[in-house]
């Protein structure tokens, strides 16, 4: 990097070129004010509040629009400086509807601090002050124009991060007004209540409904954690006021650089739904009642002893949570191995990415994303395929279409018209299912026509011949009947991927949610090894990690064949050092998956069941099997924040803490540990699940102790985890760090196989295209494919209870326009949608957003159990259920 | 329906050029006499612009009209000759007796209100048109005398 030197209020400074005298000042600790400047927004230049004297220049110039040249002698405070930005306050003021008292900003306004600072007292303009109507329709901020000072950083945001391009200049000179289209209510534009606008408006034009007439900005604690939402594990700031959760700011300490979506922004008000469970609960006389904690741990105790003792530990299964923290994931893994003595323990990864942890793992050695998410923001093209990014990782949306809007080309590949096909250079609409097929025709024409990076297959890579031999059977022809999909745009897609330097694969669950789930991803990393595209900047394999936690729960081996790390079970030196390191007998056949556990506590091989903070009678496919099967328990603890539909089948219900009630780390997306904090206190005598955890093996004679809480599990954690080796709090209190790290002094790594392949070499794996399980047949015509809207998440457990509900409250399936005539079905009418294992009512929306003969629904609402239509056909080699590939037959509702 | 395939030849003509919105605009206004929404959504999607970027051009230019025009235009001179001999009082007159200032028309459509500069009669100031007829010399008293007698006028017609 080039330096310059530059003079700064008469000192000299070396600062990097290329940057402006804002920046350049702020390294130094020299604050300029700013009024429209947001960083990585474009700068407009507009408000003229940064302006800085430059020696020898006759005007004063911005300094967030100036870049610094050698030389520059800079006057950030002379009297010309303090004199034209006393104009500028004192020209806002003439039309500012100035109400200090009781504005919701006041203390935490920039233009209250900047009148401070320059002692701007009054104005002696006389303006006109437009008493515009405050705006409070939409369920989460008001705007109130008459304080607008029209910064434009709302604007700026709407359009360059989101995408949403909500809001403009309207009128001009003294009429201009920064607001929608028509002043629209912002529930009839393209807004995504995504609240970023609210959180850079420097005054107190915008502000969070949930703030008003709750506190002074002094009163406020603000407490930073991460988002308990999507895996991309955004860092954010909790207000708290008197114990309670009243908001939340923007923290820039992550990667999304304080960029929320409308879940993170507005959707933690569950935390103090009335809902919440405040006791424990027992079954007694077939109901659930409320005990305290001595009776429903002694009981919970003596049961498993009895079971243990009677039909031993394979008779025991456990499901973890990948919405719990690492701490509670390793101790409950903990807990089921050495105090349950089962490998039986699970979670709903398994539902959702279990199929990328073994596939990458196989291909490249691990099975974590290989980059981080800033990579995308480098890449000439991302191929994003079987991924809603803007809706179920929105944050991550931003950042892909961000990336378009500098010039990355996109290619997507989706059976639905998403978001992202209008930001898309080339999109393949195939038919769901095909998943193989079209990524072996991409390969087989990136191999004809001699786009792949032959030194780096040569030297990184083995079992390219055999591969080969398979992919040559995938000519565009062929790939282009199988999925339905012109043969052209299969080559142009190729041609665009193979011909960048740098390329990115995204991809969800679209890939992973198949009975060929592995081999899926499999076809993924072959595509990237053929192109050479791993461990560069710019590059990468993307698994877009549904829950926050996921990587973590996985990580902290709440899995039946690994402990923390991906030690395997069946290693038995693995497990002699575990057995050492616990201090007690461990199991040594691996244990159940999630989808076996259910068949097996159905055919009465499982006696009882231990599950935390998951809801599988909702989010597992065949609904009424697992409900079945649950039934069929002996005995069943459920730990959870909610009496869900799971819970309500519990003997007993330990009540948990959420997210903003303890302490821990989640892990994201891009293998980044950050920090969760407590804020508030947990209702009634509700406990953290690490704590119920730890009082649950005391209970059982194990005498686990914990004085000094999360932290002091990390440690533990980190002694028996390598990839975690080298993390302690105080080291995350700076921010968080990306696994690998082996040791406290190891900066974290943001890029995977970097250094060539964690596994040695990048293996292909040839895989051929399978037909789905259930293909549309006369009764059963259309294929169901199932995922999440922008608004709710996952069962809706936490999502429904919180404003955010308001938005879409309701399922409605979406169907094309020629099945819903066939079928003489009209928008928002109510149909029957059949499978072959059961039956679910609910609203449609008539849309071309669906390809022909394919419906979407998702499964956040409980009243449309959208999974007791879907199959359990799993992939053979991770056991993942087919939940994107349903048949089912639709009919009008009588 | 016809209305919008004028709109999308329109798009078609002017998608490529830089710059080429507010031309359009100019076009679509020539066609209908003002901007209505549905006509600023067809040019947004058509031009992949968002509504509020058009709207805010839109806006932004004084030629353009977002309402339809009135059957009656009222024009108010603001030159300096009848600045200084009391425009502000006919605009203050006409605003009591029509409840709309500048830019503005009355909602059963009758009456739109607009400001022009200096028309060249300033002896006659301070003077206002009315579909080009000029009433000069006004008091407030006169302005709604020639309102009244003009209303009056209208609901005859009807
Ligand atoms: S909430 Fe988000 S999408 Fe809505 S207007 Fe504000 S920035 Fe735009
Ligand atoms: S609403 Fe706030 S952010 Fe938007 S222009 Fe006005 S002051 Fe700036
Ligand atoms: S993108 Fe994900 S992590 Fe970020 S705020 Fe939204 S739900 Fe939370
Ligand atoms: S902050 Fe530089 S002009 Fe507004
Ligand atoms: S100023 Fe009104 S006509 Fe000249």
């Amino acid at each position: 990097m080039e330096l310059l030197t530059v003079t700064i209020n008469g000192r000299r400074l070396q600062v990097p070129a290329g940057t402006n005298i804002l920046q350049a000042a702020e390294a130094h600790g020299i604050h300029i004010p700013t009024l429209c400047y947001e960083e990585g927004l474009t700068a407009t230049g507009a408000c003229r509040l940064c302006v800085v004297e430059i020696k020898g220049a006759r005007k004063l110039a911005a300094a967030c629009t100036t870049p610094v040249a050698e030389g520059m002698e800079i006057y950030t405070e002379s009297e010309r400086v303090v004199a034209a930005r006393r104009e500028v306050l004192r020209l806002l003021l003439a039309n500012h509807d100035l109400r200090c008292l009781t504005c919701e900003r006041n203390g935490d306004c920039r233009l209250q601090d900047y009148c401070y600072r320059y002692k701007v007292e009054d104005t002696p303009y006389e303006g006109v002050l437009r008493e515009y109507p405050i705006d409070s329709d939409n369920p989460f901020f008001i705007r109130d124009y008459s304080k607008c000072i029209r910064c434009g950083k709302c604007v700026l945001i709407c359009a360059e991060v989101n995408g949403a391009h909500v809001y403009d200049f309207m009128e001009r000179g003294i009429d201009t007004k920064v607001t929608s289209a028509y002043d629209d209510n912002l529930q009839e534009t393209t807004c995504t209540a995504c609240g970023m606008c609210v959180n850079v408006c420097p005054v107190g034009a915008l502000v969070e409904k949930s703030t008003l007439w709750e506190g002074r900005a002094w009163e406020i604690e603000k407490v930073t954690t991460t988002c308990p939402y999507c895996g991309v594990g955004c860092q954010l700031k909790l207000k708290v006021k008197d114990g309670r959760i009243i908001g939340v700011a923007a923290d820039k300490s992550g990667s999304n650089r304080g960029h929320l979506c409308a879940k993170g922004q507005f959707g933690w008000d569950f935390v103090h739904s009335p809902d919440r469970l405040t006791r424990p609960l027992v079954r007694k006389n077939g109901r659930l009642v409320e005990t305290s904690w001595e009776e429903a741990l002694a009981l919970t105790a003596a049961r498993f002893r009895a079971i243990l003792h009677r039909y031993g530990g394979k008779a025991i299964a456990g499901l973890s949570s990948a919405k719990a923290t690492n701490e509670e994931n390793y101790l409950f893994q903990k807990f089921m191995r050495a105090v349950l003595k089962t490998n039986n323990v699970d979670h709903c990864a398994r539902l959702c990415h279990s199929s990328t942890v073994a596939g990458l793992a196989t291909a490249f050695g691990s099975g974590a994303m290989t980059g981080s998410l800033d990579d995308l923001l480098a890449a000439e093209v991302i191929f994003l395929i079987g991924a809603n990014t803007t809706e179920a990782h929105p944050v991550t949306g931003y950042r892909i279409k961000q990336a378009v809007r500098r010039g990355t080309k996109l290619i997507v590949a989706d059976p639905r018209r998403i978001e992202l096909v209008k930001y898309a250079d080339v999109w393949l609409r195939h038919r769901p299912g095909t998943d193989i097929a079209l990524l072996n025709g991409l390969a087989h024409v990136i191999l004809q026509e001699n786009l792949w990076d032959k030194e780096f297959v040569a030297t990184h890579s083995e079992g390219f011949d055999e591969w080969r031999r398979v992919v040559e059977k995938y000519p565009p022809e062929r790939v282009a009947q199988i999925c339905e999909v012109e043969a052209d745009t299969i080559v142009r897609a190729a041609r665009l991927f193979g011909r960048a330097r740098r390329g990115c694969i995204v991809y969800a669950m679209g890939i992973t949610q198949h009975r060929s789930g592995t081999q899926n991803v499999m076809a993924v990393a072959n595509l990237a090894i053929l192109t050479g595209n791993v461990g560069r900047e710019g590059t990468g394999v993307f698994p877009l990690r549904g829950q926050n936690n996921v990587q973590g729960a996985c990580d902290m081996g709440a899995l039946p064949n690994y402990y923390p790390s991906y030690l395997p079970v069946e290693d038995a030196d693995v497990r002699r050092r575990f057995r050492e390191f616990w201090g007690t007998e461990l199991p040594a056949e691996p244990g159940l998956t999630v989808t076996e556990m259910m068949t097996a506590a159905a055919a009465g091989k499982i006696k009882a069941m231990y599950i935390l903070g998951e809801n599988p009678v909702l989010s597992d496919p065949d609904a009424a099997h697992v409900e079945k099967a649950l039934k069929n328990l002996e005995f069943l603890v459920v730990q959870d924040i909610f009496l869900t539909e799971t819970a309500r089948l519990a003997d007993v219900v330990f009540p948990a803490a959420s997210f903003a009630e303890k302490d821990g780390t989640f892990t994201n997306t891009e293998r980044r540990i950050q920090r969760v904090r407590k804020a508030v206190l947990p209702p009634g005598e509700a406990k953290a699940d690490w704590e119920i955890i730890v009082a649950l093996a005391r209970e059982m004679g194990y005498p686990w102790k914990y004085p000094r809480g999360p932290e002091e599990i990390m440690t533990e954690i980190a002694r028996c985890t390598p990839l975690y080796g080298g993390i302690n709090y105080s080291r995350l209190e700076e921010g968080g760090i990306q696994w690998p790290c082996p040791t406290p002094d190891h900066p974290g790594t943001p890029r995977l196989h970097a250094e060539g392949f964690s596994r040695g070499k990048g293996k292909f794996h040839p895989v051929e295209h399978i037909p789905a399980a259930e293909e549309p047949d006369r009764n059963y015509p259309l294929i169901l494919t199932t995922g999440r809207n922008l608004y709710q998440f996952h069962t809706g457990t936490m999502s429904r209870r919180s404003r955010l509900h308001q938005l879409r409250p309701h399922e409605l399936m979406m169907i094309h326009p020629q099945d819903a005539a066939a079928r003489g079905i009209k928008d928002g009418d109510t149909v029957a949608v059949a499978s072959r294992r059961g039956e679910v009512v609910t609203r449609v929306q008539v849309t071309d957003d669906v390809p022909p003969g394919t419906v979407f629904m998702t499964f956040h609402y409980p009243e449309v159990p959208t999974n007791v239509l879907t199959n359990p056909a799993t992939d053979p080699v991770c056991k993942i259920p087919e939940l994107k590939v349903t048949a089912v037959q639709v009919s009008k509702a009588p | 329906m016809e209305k919008k395939v004028f709109i999308a030849d329109l798009i078609a003509k002017y998608r490529a050029k830089r710059g080429g919105l507010i031309p359009l605009l100019q076009e679509v206004q020539e066609r209908i006499g003002y901007l209505p929404r549905w006509a600023l959504e067809e040019v947004a999607q058509g031009l992949d612009l968002s509504l509020a970027k058009v709207v805010g051009v839109a806006t932004f230019y004084s030629f353009f009209r977002l309402k339809p025009k009135g059957r009656n235009i009222i024009r108010i001179c603001t030159g300096t000759a009848c600045h200084v001999r009391g425009a502000e009082k006919v605009m203050a007159a006409v605003k009591e007796e029509l409840e709309i200032g500048p830019g503005e028309t009355t909602a059963d459509g009758e009456f739109s209100v607009e400001t022009v500069a200096c028309i060249g009669a300033c002896g006659l100031a301070p003077l206002m048109t009315i579909n080009d007829e000029v009433y000069g010399r006004l008091t407030r008293e006169e302005v709604v005398r020639i309102l009244r007698e003009l209303e009056a006028k209208e609901e005859v017609k009807v």
